[in-house]
């Protein structure tokens, strides 16, 4: 095993011994990504064949940065100073957090040029705790997205398990990084579910805190009101890790909850004896848009058996090992969830892009602009791609005073609803009082790459199972459940009252004890076959 | 797919008023793909709402624990202007430059 391939709690208890030095893991992380990544994503790049032998997680590496750091925490090692809880851990940045003196693109040639001047909270708190940035990574275009494709800076990420499949997204080259060992975390974002999508397509462990548990400053915005970053990591303790680190309030955001971060560590094995886990019929039913329909009608049906049966046996494990399971928790408004997400987030979406327009940074048209007016049209209309500009005009219609009744009104009244689903399920002195539900991730696991894109209503619905949190507000993790029939990962996902994050990791911890001798977890992903 | 909400003027309106110019290909599966999203949240059209249900703008409430404290009101340098002047895409004399901007009577 490489130094690159040990867990990010390994990485950081070796270093702070000095049993090995930040700069050795930083190499053998940096050997690795030589090794797997191929090339970088980039504007205008062609297509081709030798592609489809990579990973192309990142769009910018940054190894002076990383060098820096990385001697940095080996400086204070030894001068007898700590140099942190995740020192000399490697972790990558999804392109959607600013990073200064980095090119900060959130995967648009709208901001292909930009160099942020200040560096957002998430990231400048790991960098504080020690952890070493490698690169910013790709994504869809603005996060719009759940495979990756619609970035600008192409090849998008391919999926390490099968390097003809999406890693999912918007976090696809999060995950796909820290799969093959290009890193022990990363940082992502998660709007509808673009953190624990991906997580579970590339098995990997993907947490959407809490809403206002980690502060958005320097984050691009996307859906303002559902933008949740968060950790990726390959086991539930480096998550845990990060997210101590990641947490808290923050004078630069107002929404940041004011609320003390516990020690997620102190009841991380405190196993699931006594807690109650609950199942519910609505999380392993799945709406797929039906294509003979001529008035957008849906097809209702159950979740593939697989999935079905790796989620149930999750709960089994957990049941074996003292946690209450309660069956046929009601959730009756899990099926809107994409409804209203596609009122509301592109609401925010359409909000939150009209400042780009080619006046303060980004991208300016370089044709001559007669006035004003022409320069952000034509600026707008050569950087921005087509789901930034579809986000838009969605955004802008179900806004406008004629028709914000009928839609963004009404989705925000079924939001309502979905919360009170959760409150109900949650409630301590209600019939379920649950500690978390436990359901499937994801409706299917990785599609070939090119099956989806395009259609941006079944693209949509890949994030199902996870966008109800968002609205919600709740957190939510996803945890590896193993591998279906052609050897790609399913993952199953916890969801808990507000700012349980502490529950949801000990679930997690207990499942991943109970399934540490499961021969799937020796499993190799493609991307990694040919190197260990 | 679905019936087209977004007639083709509608959608030119759009466009316009979203400050974007699209070529016919752009604007045609843009087009197609408004529809298809209407057609998907027509479902939220048979939900029955209260009158006076809340609506939700978030979903986690903010208490008085969770509610971090106002920041003082009080003028902060910024520590690096040159790095935000820097992004703009035209400067000149400490200036941002952008084209003439037409003018509008108010009326």
């Amino acid at each position: 095993m490489e130094l690159c391939d040990l867990t990010a709690a390994e990485i950081a208890a070796q270093v702070r011994v000095g049993k090995v030095s930040a700069v050795e893991v930083l190499a053998s992380t940096q050997s690795r990504i030589e090794a797997v990544d191929g090339r970088s994503g980039a504007l205008d790049a062609e297509a081709s064949v030798a592609d489809d032998r990579h990973v192309h997680a990142f769009i910018t590496r940054t190894p002076e940065r990383a060098r820096a750091q990385a001697e940095a925490v080996d400086r204070k090692l030894a001068a007898g100073e700590d140099p942190g809880p995740l020192a000399g851990v490697p972790f990558t940045v999804k392109d959607i957090f600013c990073v200064q003196d980095t090119p900060s693109t959130a995967a648009s040639r709208i901001l292909a040029n930009f160099v942020s001047p200040y560096t957002a909270t998430p990231v400048s708190r790991l960098e504080a705790s020690g952890a070493v940035m490698v690169g910013k990574v790709n994504l869809d275009e603005f996060a719009y997205g759940s495979s990756t494709e619609s970035s600008a800076f192409q090849p998008s990420t391919r999926n390490p398990w099968k390097l003809d499949r999406v890693p999912g997204g918007s976090s696809g080259g999060s995950v796909a990084s820290v799969a093959v060992g290009e890193a022990a975390l990363s940082i992502g974002t998660d709007t509808a579910g673009s953190i624990r999508q991906p997580a579970a397509f590339c098995g990997v462990v993907g947490v959407k805190p809490t809403y206002g548990r980690v502060s958005r400053y320097g984050l691009i915005a996307f859906g303002s009101s559902l933008d949740c970053p968060g950790p990726m990591a390959r086991n539930v303790t480096d998550a845990a890790m990060a997210l101590q680190a990641m947490a808290g309030a923050d004078p630069h955001d107002s929404t940041a909850a004011g609320l003390p971060v516990p020690d997620y560590a102190a009841s991380l094995e405190g196993g699931v004896r006594g807690l109650r886990i609950g199942l519910s019929p609505d999380y392993f039913r799945i709406s797929i848009p039906d294509p003979q329909s001529s008035d957008g009608q849906y097809l209702r049906q159950p979740i593939p058996a697989e999935i079905d049966r790796l989620t149930r046996q999750a709960a089994e494990k957990l049941a074996a090992m003292g946690a209450e399971i309660i069956e046929d928790v009601p959730m009756p408004h899990t099926h809107l969830g994409i409804p209203v997400y596609f009122v509301i987030s592109r609401v925010e979406a359409a909000s939150n892009l009209h400042r780009f327009d080619g006046v303060k940074y980004g991208h300016r048209t370089e044709a001559s602009a007669g006035d004003l007016h022409e320069m952000y049209r034509q600026t707008r209309s050569e950087a921005f791609g087509l789901q930034p500009k579809l986000r838009i005009l969605m955004g802008m219609y179900v806004s406008a005073a004629q028709y914000s009744e009928q839609y963004y009104r009404r989705a925000l009244g079924v939001r309502t609803l979905i919360r009170r689903d959760f409150d109900e399920a949650f409630d301590p002195d209600g019939p379920y009082r649950l500690d978390a539900m436990l359901t499937p991730t994801t409706p299917t696991t990785a599609f070939k790459i090119g099956d989806v894109y395009g259609d941006s209503v079944l693209m949509q619905y890949a994030d199902q199972l996870t966008v109800p949190a968002n609205h919600a507000g709740v957190p939510g993790i996803s945890i590896p459940a193993g591998l279906d029939g052609e050897g790609l990962p399913v993952g199953f996902q916890l969801l808990g009252p507000d700012f349980s994050e502490a529950t949801l990791f000990q679930i997690g911890r207990a499942y991943e004890t109970a399934t540490a001798d499961a021969a799937w977890r020796s499993a190799v992903p493609e991307a990694l076959q040919n190197i260990l | 797919m679905t019936q087209e909400l977004i007639t083709p003027e509608l959608f030119t309106h759009l466009v316009r008023l979203a400050a974007l110019a699209l070529d016919g290909e752009e604007a045609q599966y843009l087009r197609r793909e408004l529809n298809n999203q209407l057609g998907a949240i027509r479902e939220l059209e048979a939900v029955s709402l209260d009158k006076n249900l809340p609506v939700t703008s978030y979903g986690v409430p903010y208490t008085e624990e969770s509610t971090p404290a106002l920041r003082e009101d009080r003028w902060q340098p910024y520590e690096n202007v040159a790095g935000i002047m820097r992004q703009a895409p035209q400067l000149e004399d400490g200036c941002i430059v952008v084209p003439d901007i037409p003018h509008e009577s108010l009326e």
